[in-house]
């Protein structure tokens, strides 16, 4: 590989790394050359195991990312585990769907704490370990929802336009300071969390339609513009969402 | 093969660069030779052996074909000879030219020729080597866009106008081509330290105050280019299309 995009000894964090896109872009951290936590609400030690085969260190921590008043103490257990943070992926989300017009307050809080407070909470936390040493890669992840509003899914759509938002706040802030923190925006990926969609013979339709590639994205998609993101090749991007969509946005 | 040496890797790609002799073009031919490409450097003066060297230092290959990209209507014929030797898998449209004079006296010859030199001739080459992207079911096209893609500038209008005509066109042929095989992308730099900037970098007040929006806090160097050029032009980036990359130290979202 090309010397930039190395992860060699580098330590990474993925939220959300024990299945779906998470669980992708940690092993397509882990082959790159990092050492990689997995950080999910239950341990996944058969994850770790494929992801210690490129070489690295892996650990599975079972935390629940909504708890934000643990995640000094999240930081705490990973530092002894790992060492210091390089890379940190934000990658952990929910979903609710409800018309908006009956959308429960009980989950727009949810979805709003996990996909956005959380995040924050999490950058401000790894963060400043990073700014102290003068270099680390926060990768959040966004969705084409934070430039659309999709349908049915207000909540997750107000999180992941704040998570854009906020990403190119703290770039403003830190990227002086060597501290790059940026966005790749997923689009229709064929996951877990759209299986609703994708067992919805009209809605996969009329999705597929629009996709210029043509083809519904899969998590190895993401592992190369996150690999981009984490790795030195990237030193000048900062506060960028880095649509990977098969072209979607452009329709 | 490992992940490691595949994943990015550009071996047996053939890339061809316009506007190749220097800054930004320059950067990303040596950052795709070092990926392992085979070079085609384009320009329009017998001067390219300072890109030519590089890539000899970072053991690639290259050869050079000179042409006016400013001569819209001769362009596909002098291509025609380049892909009768080569299959080319990255096309880097990186030639532009920028000339500034007020909008309410920009001169109209002026205007023609960026447009042409920084659009039409993008649009040539794109559909010319586009269509042998297509016929092999498989290519990258990466055009060179600008923060100039989103805002106004001043004083730049010709340029402006082009620029978000790289940023329109990109996603017009990934909407078409995508299905293809064919990556079509775009990298929009930010304040990049080169000829080009020279001006900018010189006038005492205008250097403080583009530095001073700059998030990163520096001018970005033309290498700082090159990683994002290979990430486009390497299957790593196979679900990215119609995609405008800002590289810009944070400067679009201040």
């Amino acid at each position: 590989m090309h010397r930039l995009f190395d992860l060699t000894g580098k330590n990474a964090v993925v939220t959300g790394g024990s299945r779906g896109l998470g669980k992708e872009i940690a092993l397509g951290l882990a082959e790159a050359g990092a050492n990689v936590a997995i950080i999910s609400r239950v341990e996944c030690p058969e994850v770790v195991y494929e992801l210690e085969q490129f070489g690295g260190k892996a650990v599975s921590i079972a935390f629940d990312i909504g708890n934000l008043e643990m995640h000094k103490e999240l930081l705490s257990i990973i530092e002894e585990k790992l060492g210091k943070i390089d890379i940190l992926v934000n990658n952990a989300g929910v979903q609710k769907r409800h018309l908006a017009v009956e959308f429960p307050q009980e989950d727009w809080h949810y979805v709003m704490n996990v996909n956005a407070n959380a995040v924050f909470s999490l950058c401000q936390v790894f963060g400043k370990p990073m700014l102290e040493r003068g270099r680390g890669k926060i990768i959040n992840v966004a969705s084409l929802l934070s430039f659309q509003g999709g349908f049915t899914v207000p909540a997750y759509a107000a999180s992941k336009g704040a998570v854009m938002q906020f990403t190119k706040s703290l770039a403003n802030e830190w990227a002086s300071k060597g501290v790059n923190v940026n966005c790749v925006a997923p689009g229709y990926m064929a996951t877990d969390m759209n299986e609703a969609l994708i067992n919805d013979k009209v809605r996969s339709r009329q999705i597929m339609d629009r996709i210029p590639a043509g083809r519904w994205g899969t998590g190895e998609d993401m592992q190369g513009a996150v690999i981009f993101l984490a790795s030195s090749a990237s030193d000048y991007v900062h506060g960028f969402t880095i649509a990977i969509d098969g072209g979607w946005l452009g329709r | 093969m490992s992940f490691q040496l595949d994943y990015f890797s550009l071996k047996g790609k053939t890339a061809l660069v316009t506007g190749a002799r220097t800054g930004i073009g320059q950067a990303i031919s040596v950052g795709l030779a070092a990926a392992g490409a085979h070079l085609i450097l384009v320009g329009h003066q017998d001067n390219m052996h300072e890109t030519q060297e590089q890539i000899v230092k970072v053991q690639g290959t290259s050869e050079t074909f000179l042409m006016d990209l400013g001569d819209v209507d001769g362009l596909g014929a002098k291509l025609q000879p380049i892909l009768e030797k080569y299959q080319i898998d990255i096309l880097v449209n990186n030639a532009g030219v920028i000339y500034r004079e007020p909008a309410a006296a920009h001169n109209m010859q002026e205007w023609n020729r960026v447009l042409d030199v920084n659009i039409n001739s993008v649009f040539t080459l794109c559909q010319t080597i586009g269509n042998q992207m297509l016929a092999n079911g498989a290519g990258k096209i990466i055009n060179i866009a600008s923060l100039l893609s989103f805002q106004g500038g001043i004083n730049v209008p010709s340029y402006t106008a082009s620029k978000h005509a790289i940023a329109g066109l990109t996603k017009a042929l990934a909407n078409e081509w995508a299905s293809g095989g064919v990556q079509v992308n775009a990298i929009a730099p930010g304040y990049i330290s080169t000829n080009n900037t020279e001006a900018l970098r010189n006038d005492e007040q205008r250097n403080k105050s583009i530095l001073e929006r700059i998030p990163a806090g520096r001018w970005g160097q033309a290498d700082d280019l090159a990683g994002t050029a290979v990430f486009l032009a390497s299957r790593a980036s196979d679900y990215v299309s119609g995609h405008v990359l800002v590289v810009d130290g944070g400067w679009m979202g201040r």
